[in-house]
């Protein structure tokens, strides 16, 4: 450890990088440009919405489970939403429309993505800071106004976007077929634009900064696995995101300009349209080609964050690094190319089905992958249950459990019956909600010491995790056999079907389970807020972690290492390594300084090493005997 | 400042907020009520059940922190004495792993037994039953991968909880492996494909056997209704326009095509079993999804455009009575697109008959075109019984003519 100490924390003068430019409070927590500060923008944005789309969800659990119960209490708090204590069909559309929309894109996309690659991206490479500051905090500043609108829409007449998350056309453009098409679905594509436009200044400055900023000695392959699923996760979303914006576009023209590129052939009531032409389905296509990329955006960020704590806290190296990669390569490519299984039940022509399925199953491949590797990262490991560990493992286990439902659902001829069915809600509730949650969670939990120079409560954490765990698979476990029973999505109540009303019973107990899971947050929020200011102080690498980010100093200056940026002579996983003193070697530690735990295939065929090393290893005979 | 200190303080400020909050929504839902003058609902005892939920959960936590106090007194004790740390987390969470695997895998067991045997019966289709037969293949592998992985992952996490008298074991990679575990999920999955692919294109591209032609009928959606169009004696289901929608041809059904004329309309879906039946799709309004879950039939009406969905219904709905044995059993059809408020509501039975009650129940059905609907179209009010009176069908037309003139003027 401690041919590390590179750094002299008073060597200020060092820091030629940044000029020493006056900070006030407005330019060092409003309108920041420091990526760590940011980060910490998104993170707590993203904590924000996400209580409230959660608190959004207990709302239409609430509907669910007592469909024909008042709770006067609502009425004081939605109003005419909830005339007589009772939700109203219309805003419990709106209420699982913004649910949805609000944890896909505002929590798990800017929360997640946002969080962690603004931290992560110029600490675990080696930067000073992002390639572009200032469009950093721009992309902060358009995803917090694309919030600031889309709540927004609560407050007026005519109530939020209520057409579903994926707001298909018809409904969505007009504003007759239901009254959340109205202003609320107006702010609702504004407010999507702008945060397409966060994402992509993100996203940009993400991939230039990894491409161009990575410091001396961190080549591609030795980067963190978390580096890898950023820089994927930005080039999906580069190349997805744009065109969702030519989809909402359109579907702006059809609202507000009469043209038809979505509609045609539509009577309400008995009004005739004047439109012609246009398809439904076009925006369907327009809106999959991102959308389904849009949830390996949101996934991915999670497994790299994941892989990166197991292999931490298992103290032992990732199990195959290069198919780690391998596979994300894989996974985001395919993403691109299966769209089409959301579409299988459409109308659209069979032979695209067909087609469709077989690129859907394979990219079952580099996910089996994954998760066999992080199984072998855990055998014969050393296990320290740190809470990021613990949110670790249980995302592996979402994403498995949630993954295998996915086989169903890609095979064409078995979504004919589990299309938009409770089936649906349950698998990805669990392969990219719960799991990529949990995966946040576990970054947060993991790097709350370099955010804050402070330890969050491990016990708060183990019981956050414990009670979560446990109740999202009371939620989520059940309602499979909902949707095998035929249950469709987005049903107000069960009470006008005779088949469904078996199922109030374990609706009652998924919503006392979501109300439990919600609950346990508080212990999250409050370890969280409260560790901000009160929490024990961190130690510059709390967790003897290898990677770059815990060779800066906790105090978290503008510009990162107040000296030299470090150089980087080794991969990211070199824990427990046989003959090292200690059971974890930093990536700046040069193998000259390891020399008893050098291995062949460390020196990647330079041959000048490898007689180094054989010389050494003749003088010190005992070493290398321990091995 | 002590934690326990900070959490009564805390406790306290919450319960005042609260407290205040509800003192003032509740002055505020009083002077709403008499402003309106609406019938005054009590508040009072909703605001005491909210409050006594929110202590309740003030008092949860109350007591989670003396419990955490207490957890830190004792590992502070620990430590004074110089014993070793009092809790071994490590050694907790790693048997609450196991304990987890141990009652998840009960869990599932129950789930799917319970839960597992309230679900849809056996299919009453041809094609359906070639679904269940693949879902139960995928569901006997999936079952068995997730079994076996959950067993791997919480046993690794309860084996390999941490010890400092163990060191992790370098295992950075193997190739053999990783080779193993990406071919043999590949291969499993290439059945997969195949056995998907064969049966979906065996749903969707059928060939027609000329003995065996399907019955069409046509199923149109709207905000929140069905309407079922019969083919009528003829076969064909005639054609129709949205432009043509008025409040009496609510279909907007082009009589000047002559297969449209003994088109009938149905309240429900009678089919006979076994005989093929073509059903043709279409939306009037917005995107809706017509799911016959029984049948394992689904496919998305779209306005604009016309699907065709062909299956064959193989038991009958007393067949299916018997089977489930639920004598109020009842086949249907729902919405499964989300379409509006009434999505929750928009369904219409179904029923697999013999095909002697099929031909005895469809001539009961109505002719779509009404009267009113024949004057719109100049088409004679009482339909030409015999070849004779087809030479006085150009005079009544024309007396139609003459009559809506007549009207008109």
């Amino acid at each position: 450890m401690s041919t590390i100490s590179l750094h002299d924390t008073h060597n200020h003068d060092n820091h030629d990088d940044h000029g020493h430019h006056k900070e006030t409070f407005l330019t060092k927590y409003v309108f920041s440009q420091d990526h760590k500060m940011i980060a910490k923008q998104f993170l707590i944005t993203g904590i924000i919405m996400a209580v409230i789309a959660m608190g959004l969800s207990i709302l239409f659990r609430l509907q669910l489970a007592w469909p024909e119960k008042d709770f006067p209490i609502l009425e004081t708090f939605l109003g005419k939403w909830a005339e007589g204590g009772r939700i109203k069909p219309d805003f419990y559309l709106a209420l699982v429309t913004i649910h949805g929309t609000i944890m896909v894109f505002f929590v798990l996309t800017a929360g997640l993505s946002g969080t962690f690659s603004n931290l992560l991206i110029p600490l675990q490479i080696g930067a000073r800071d992002m390639a572009s500051p200032f469009l950093n905090m721009l992309s902060y500043w358009f995803f917090f106004t694309a919030c600031v609108i889309m709540m927004g829409s609560f407050f007026i007449q005519t109530g939020p976007a209520s057409a579903g998350w994926t707001v298909y056309p018809p409904l969505s453009a007009l504003p007759t077929a239901i009254s959340g098409s109205g202003l609320g679905m107006t702010m609702w594509l504004v407010s999507m634009v702008l945060f397409v436009a966060s994402s992509l200044m993100g996203g940009i400055n993400y991939v230039s900064t990894i491409l161009n900023m990575r410091t001396k000695g961190m080549d591609l392959w030795k980067m963190p696995l978390t580096i890898w699923a950023f820089f994927l996760t930005a080039i999906l979303g580069i190349l997805s995101f744009p065109v969702l914006v030519a989809g909402v576009v359109l579907l702006i023209f059809d609202r507000s300009f009469g043209t038809s590129f979505y509609l045609s052939d539509i009577v309400m009531g008995t009004q005739i349209l004047p439109n012609e032409g246009g398809s439904p389905i076009l925006w369907q296509h327009l809106f999959w080609f991102l959308g389904h990329p849009e949830v390996y955006i949101v996934i991915m960020p999670a497994m790299g964050l994941s892989s990166e704590i197991m292999s931490v806290n298992a103290r032992k190296p990732i199990f195959g690094y290069h198919a780690m990669i391998y596979s994300l390569i894989g996974i985001t490519i395919l993403s691109f190319i299966v769209w089409g299984h959301h579409m299988f039940v459409t109308g659209m022509n069979p032979l695209l089905g067909g087609v469709f399925m077989i690129t859907t199953l394979i990219i079952a491949v580099p996910s089996a992958v994954k998760t066999f590797n992080w199984l072998a990262t855990l055998w014969r490991g050393n296990i320290r249950f740190t809470p990021a560990m613990l949110f670790a493992i249980g995302m592996v286990s979402f994403f498995i459990s949630g993954g295998l439902t996915g086989i169903f659902l890609g095979n064409a001829s078995l979504d004919i019956n589990l299309h938009d069915t409770y089936f649906v809600i349950a698998h990805f509730h669990l392969v990219m909600g719960s799991a990529a949650i949990f995966g946040m969670l576990a970054g947060v939990y993991h790097y709350f010491p370099k955010m804050f120079g402070r330890m969050m409560s491990s016990k708060l954490g183990y019981l956050h995790f414990w009670i979560t765990f446990a109740c999202a698979y009371l939620v989520f476990f059940p309602l499979h056999f909902l949707g095998l029973d035929g249950v469709p999505r987005r049903y107000y109540a069960f009470t006008e079907f005779e088949f469904m009303q078996k199922w109030v019973t374990v609706n009652i107990l998924v919503t006392w389970s979501a109300i439990i899971a919600a609950l346990a947050q508080v212990a999250f929020l409050f370890n969280f807020f409260y560790s901000i200011f009160k929490g024990k102080v961190a130690t510059q690498n709390p967790w003897g972690a290898n990677t770059l980010e815990w060779t800066t100093p906790v105090e978290r200056l503008h510009g990162n290492w107040p000296g030299e940026i470090p150089t980087v002579y080794r991969w990211p996983y070199d824990y427990s390594k046989p003959g090292a003193e200690e059971d974890f070697i930093p990536q700046t530690v040069p193998f000259s300084q390891t020399m008893s735990s050098n291995m062949p295939h460390d020196f990647e065929g330079n041959s000048e090493s490898e007689r180094i090393q054989r010389e050494w290893e003749e003088e010190n005979p005992s070493a290398d005997a321990s091995k | 400042m002590s934690l326990r200190k900070f959490i009564s303080n805390k406790t306290i400020a919450a319960l005042a907020v609260i407290l205040t909050a509800f003192a003032n929504t509740s002055a505020f839902a009083q002077a709403a009520a008499a402003e309106t003058a609406k019938k005054p609902v009590d508040m009072g005892p909703i605001y005491k059940s909210v409050i006594f939920y929110a202590m309740a959960f003030l008092l949860v936590c109350l007591f989670v922190a003396i419990i955490g106090k207490a957890l830190k007194v004792y590992e502070l004790t620990r430590e004074a004495q110089d014993k070793p740390k009092g809790i071994d987390w490590n050694k907790v969470n790693g048997v609450l792993f196991a304990l987890f695997l141990i009652v998840g895998l009960y869990g599932v067991y129950w789930e799917y037994t319970v839960h597992g045997n309230m679900i849809l019966p056996e299919a009453a289709s041809e094609h359906g039953k070639k679904i269940d037969q693949m879902f139960n293949i995928t569901l006997i592998l999936t079952t068995i991968v997730f079994i076996a992985t959950h067993i791997l992952l919480f046993a690794f996490a309860y084996f390999y909880k941490y010890t400092n008298k163990r060191k992790a074991y370098y295992y950075p990679h193997n190739n053999t492996i990783e080779r193993i575990w990406t071919i043999v999920p590949a291969f499993v999955l290439t059945i997969l494909v195949l056995m998907g692919f064969l049966t979906w294109r065996s749903i969707f591209y059928k060939i027609e056997d000329p003995n065996n032609k399907p019955i069409s009928i046509e199923i149109t959606s709207s905000q929140f209704a069905w309407a079922i169009r019969y083919a009528g004696a003829d076969g064909v289901v005639g054609t129709k326009n949205y432009k043509l929608i008025t409040s009496t041809n609510a279909l907007g059904i082009d009589f000047k095509d002559k297969n449209t004329l003994d088109d009938q309309s149905a309240d429900e879906m009678v089919i006979p079993v076994n005989k093929p039946v073509r059903l043709i799709l279409t939306s009037k309004d917005v995107i809706h999804s017509f799911y016959m879950p029984h049948f394992r039939v689904q496919l998305n009406t779209v306005p604009g455009m016309t699907s065709y969905f062909e299956f064959t219904p193989t038991i009958t709905t007393e067949e299916m009575k018997a089977k489930t044995n639920d004598p109020t059993f009842k086949y249907l059809f729902l919405c499964n697109k989300i379409c509006g408020d009434g999505h929750y509501k928009m369904q219409k039975e179904v029923k697999v008959v013999s095909m002697a009650e099929y031909e005895a129940w469809v001539k009961e059905q109505p002719a779509y075109l009404t009267d009113d609907l024949k004057k719109e179209f100049n088409i004679p009010v009482t339909p030409a019984a015999t070849a004779v009176a087809a030479d006085t069908t150009a005079k009544d037309t024309s007396a139609v003519k003459t009559k809506q003139l007549a009207l008109k003027n």
